[in-house]
């Protein structure tokens, strides 16, 4: 494999260049921490956009921070800290559940490019709603922009959207500006213990229709916490806020029984273990699906998917509108039962780990209907109409899987 | 105003009409079409009136199949189609052509389903802004975009511009509050994208719709996010005697770690204009005022308001009032929400423009827009919605005195021009439409237009939906689309060889 590294979008967009003349695709990697994200892509040639960093822009009371995509995560997490902001969308490390610890938390533009957030996204939005504007490469080797560095901003189409999540199939991303929120004030934790999933989802759901501004709701069944299972709503802000809204929610949940409160440092603990996946991680041999469906749902599809997968294990987030599961290893990945789990709810489910040749062979991704594959074909080609872009990564490339 | 220059008509579509109109009475049974000329001026202008262009027939349709029968019919003949919702566009979004179908959505008015288990509604695309949160509110949830049309506008056309409102720094624009669609491309199929969970399974195709100006698709039922209701909410009144002490107010509550639920300023001609018009209350001898509006539990709202008082006091306010009741918070907001018409009584036209930049170049844009209002001989009251940036000078001017339209226009151009030179944008949250379509390259480059229009080719190859908007040149699709590596090689001479 040969590896390029660019150090200025010039650079970048002549690799590209260079890539289309010779008719030979790239995969683009930041640090490498999200490279077994997704089908294997079909490139000799790696494109390692790790040599662009760098904080060019923080106004803290302006609420953004551009960078470039290079810039490792961990770099922009403690410039945030620092002055007691945060990524409100808590994006997850990934490195244990995938075992590449050594590539670290990745890169700004892995991130974006991945599009995934943690438990907080059921209060302040996904990666896609923090992103304000971006530059990019796209594969036909032109240097582009969009968005702006501005909270409200509608000129022209949000392409911020449609390359959040585009796992650079469409561009090679240069730079990010990002919307970042304070952090809050004080955190609080309500443990209720001894649920089953359909009664755990029933009560997040109450919480999550109460005025009480859950920013997380997790359910550890016992087959992934030994010591009987755990239904957490988190609660963050002020510190009088805070309290009052645990009163409130305690009040309201009390038919579910009295919750214990965790302390501020074992509560960062919990929610940094869900966000990362950490109680499907150690099971190095399971394959790992990442389930989307309508919360109040969660209960319904994770029970479905326990009593059709034998030996399955899963954990909810999101209020139940995200389940975890590892399945143990098989060539069908038991995707037909986790896809038929969801059919009827409009969810999604992605193959989230497998060994490569399986990740080759299945539908990673949530496979679409008909026009729905169309249109995502042709703004692929609007975009890149070579296919040098991480081909094969979304959806088997024509032209380069032959 | 002078008229934007569109797309030249196809006189053999117009020639058709008769036709056209017969062919879709009997493709579409239950759909209104209107043809006289008469009805037709109904739907000649939207929220931007000086711009005025009968459509060549009105199709009211009602239901998704009758659009898809629309759709492909015309993508079959070859002719153009404007799709409009309530018609409250103030950048011309709806504005139709000589020879496109208007295709007015507003019979899609049910609501299909309020599943609040999952915080959701699902409504036809006709259905009000409002009506979403009149349709939830007794059980304690809303819908939180609220754009000041929020009684006339519709949620489709919300969906096509992208809509925003006074809560967004907090709650953020239309596009945050959307979780699916149902939708009907140009050739008539039908896709749905998104649903009642989260996270895209793709490309993220409703970001992307979202804010698209009606050149995608047309939208034929959306499902909402609904938000409980926050138990209280009040608001803070602090007038200053110059609008940096206001502006650095407004950055001392977002360094103190406060995201307000609304934060808007009105500088002097603004709020006298208000006051005169609704009686508020508001002080007259202040240069800014600021409204800071806080929500959330009784507590964390008495303890923010204490912070919020006093950042103000530090920062100078000359007066300081707290909301004492639901009553007195929404005669706060009265002056406010009533701005533009108040500007309407003092002025007999006014021109609204929709720039955001970066807060803190508040003072340096007022200056300079005070400035060209001597220089154009045009007065001009702005009102800034200041959490997020999004700033609206209202000029006025006369159009029956000769030239001030045109003066007016002008005006408008440098304001925007001088908020992507401080690093804006063109538009917060009203839409680029016609109105800001030609000054599209002051912020964006040839290539950056060019990849928008090839998203757009993508969906649209015959250009066929809504042309003449947001785009300053209408480009064939043949000519931004096609690649070849002969290109690549004119381009980049010396790049290094694989």
């Amino acid at each position: 494999m040969t590896v390029e590294k660019p150090h200025t979008p010039q650079e970048a967009a002549e690799l590209v260049a260079a890539a289309l003349t010779a008719d030979a695709p790239l995969e683009i990697i930041g640090t490498g921490s999200r490279r077994a994200l997704g089908r294997p892509v079909s490139a000799d040639r790696m494109l390692d956009m790790s040599g662009l960093t760098g904080i060019s822009l923080h106004e803290p009371e302006e609420l953004v921070l551009t960078a470039a995509a290079g810039t490792p995560l961990a770099e922009i997490e403690a410039a945030l800290a620092e002055k007691g902001q945060m990524l409100a969308f808590e994006p997850p490390d990934f490195s244990h559940l995938l075992g590449g610890v050594e590539q670290g938390r990745g890169t700004l533009g892995g991130m974006v490019a991945c599009g995934l957030s943690g438990p907080r996204r059921i209060r302040t939005g996904a990666v896609r709603d923090h992103v304000l504007g971006f530059a990019g490469i796209t594969g036909r080797a032109e240097i582009f922009k969009s968005g702006g560095r501005v909270m409200k901003n509608v000129t022209g189409f949000d392409l911020s959207k449609l390359i959040c999540g585009s796992w650079g199939s469409l561009a090679v991303l240069t730079e990010v500006t990002l919307k970042v929120l304070p952090a809050p004030e004080a955190t609080a934790t309500l443990r209720f213990r001894g649920l089953d999933a359909r009664r755990a989802v029933r009560l997040m759901t109450a919480a999550m229709r109460a005025p009480a501004e859950v920013s997380g709701a997790a359910h550890l069944p016992a087959d992934v916490h030994p010591d009987g299972s755990l239904t957490c709503i988190r609660l963050e802000g002020f510190a009088p806020s805070v309290m009052a809204r645990a009163e409130m929610l305690k009040g309201l949940l009390a038919e579910f029984g009295t919750p214990e409160m965790m302390e501020d440092a074992e509560s960062r603990i919990f929610w940094g273990k869900i966000r990362d996946v950490a109680p499907l991680a150690d099971d190095r041999q399971a394959f790992v699906w990442r389930i989307c469906c309508p919360p109040a749902q969660g209960g319904e599809v994770a029970e479905t998917l326990r009593e059709m997968i034998l030996e399955s294990r899963l954990f909810l987030d999101w209020a139940g509108g995200l389940i975890w599961l590892a399945v143990p290893p098989s060539a069908h990945a038991s995707a037909e039962m986790v896809r038929g789990a969801i059919s009827g709810t409009g969810g999604h489910a992605m193959l989230f780990r497998a060994p490569e040749d399986v990740r080759h062979r299945l539908p990673v991704f949530h496979p679409q209907p008909e026009p729905l594959a169309e249109v995502t074909a042709r703004i692929r080609a609007a975009f890149d109409p070579r296919d040098i872009l991480n081909p094969g990564r979304m959806h088997p490339s024509e032209k380069r899987e032959g | 105003m002078s008229q934007p220059v569109m797309p030249g008509p196809d006189t053999s579509v117009i020639t058709r009409k008769d036709e056209i109109a017969r062919d879709l009475r009997e493709l579409c049974p239950q759909a209104v079409v209107i043809v006289s000329p008469a009805e037709l001026r109904a739907y000649e202008t939207d929220g931007l009136t000086a711009y005025r262009q009968p459509p060549l027939l009105t199709v009211l349709p009602s239901d998704t199949g009758e659009v898809s029968r629309i759709l492909r019919y015309c993508h079959e003949q070859e002719v153009r189609i404007v799709p409009r919702g309530a018609g409250t566009s103030l950048s011309g979004g709806a504005l139709p052509l000589a020879d496109a179908v208007l295709l007015a959505m507003t019979r899609f008015d049910r609501i299909l389903d309020i599943d609040l288990d999952n915080r959701t509604a699902t409504v036809q695309p006709g259905v009000t802004n409002l009506a979403i949160t009149k349709a939830v509110e007794g059980e304690g949830f809303y819908y939180a975009p609220d754009p000041s049309s929020q009684i006339a506008c519709t949620i489709g056309g919300n969906v096509a511009e992208n809509a925003g409102g006074v809560h967004c720094l907090k709650y953020g624009l239309t596009t945050n509050n959307i979780l699916g669609l149902e939708m009907v491309l140009v050739d008539g199929s039908v896709i749905r994208l998104g649903g009642k969970h989260l996270d895209p399974d793709g490309y993220d195709l409703l970001g992307l719709m979202i804010g698209s100006e009606g050149l995608m698709g047309v939208v034929t039922e959306v499902t909402v996010r609904l938000l409980p209701a926050p138990p209280c909410a009040r608001a803070v009144l602090a007038g200053f005697d110059t609008a940096e002490d206001a502006g650095r107010c407004v950055a001392e509550i977002i360094s103190a770690g406060i995201i307000p639920a609304g934060m808007e300023m009105m500088d002097r001609p603004a709020i006298h204009a208000a006051e005169a018009f609704v009686k508020a209350g508001y002080p007259l001898d202040v240069e800014a005022l600021l409204i800071v509006e806080v929500d959330g539990p009784e507590v964390e709202v008495d303890d923010l308001t204490a912070r919020v008082r006093r950042i103000a006091t530090d920062c100078g306010a000359r007066t300081l009032r707290v909301s004492q009741s639901e009553e007195e918070r929404l005669r706060f907001w009265a002056g406010r929400k009533a701005a533009f018409p108040a500007v309407g009584r003092i002025s007999p036209d006014y021109y609204c423009m929709d720039g955001t930049i970066p807060r803190n170049r508040l003072p340096e844009v007022l200056a300079r827009i005070e400035e060209m209002s001597r220089q154009y001989g045009l007065d001009c009251a702005n009102v800034f919605h200041a959490g997020d940036g999004n700033l609206h000078p209202l000029i006025l001017y006369d159009a029956n005195q000769a030239d001030e339209l045109e003066r007016a226009e002008h005006f408008g151009a440098d304001i925007l021009r001088l908020c992507v030179e401080v690093g804006g944008v063109l538009t917060g949250e009203h839409g680029v439409g016609v109105e800001k379509r030609d000054l599209m390259p002051e912020m964006f480059s040839e290539t950056d237009l060019k990849v928008q229009e090839r998203v757009k080719c993508a969906l649209d190859p015959g250009q066929l939906l809504n042309p003449g908007k947001v785009f300053p040149q209408l480009k064939g699709c043949g000519e931004i689309t096609g690649f070849s590596v002969r290109e690549i090689e004119e381009r980049f001479p010396d790049i290094p060889r694989f």
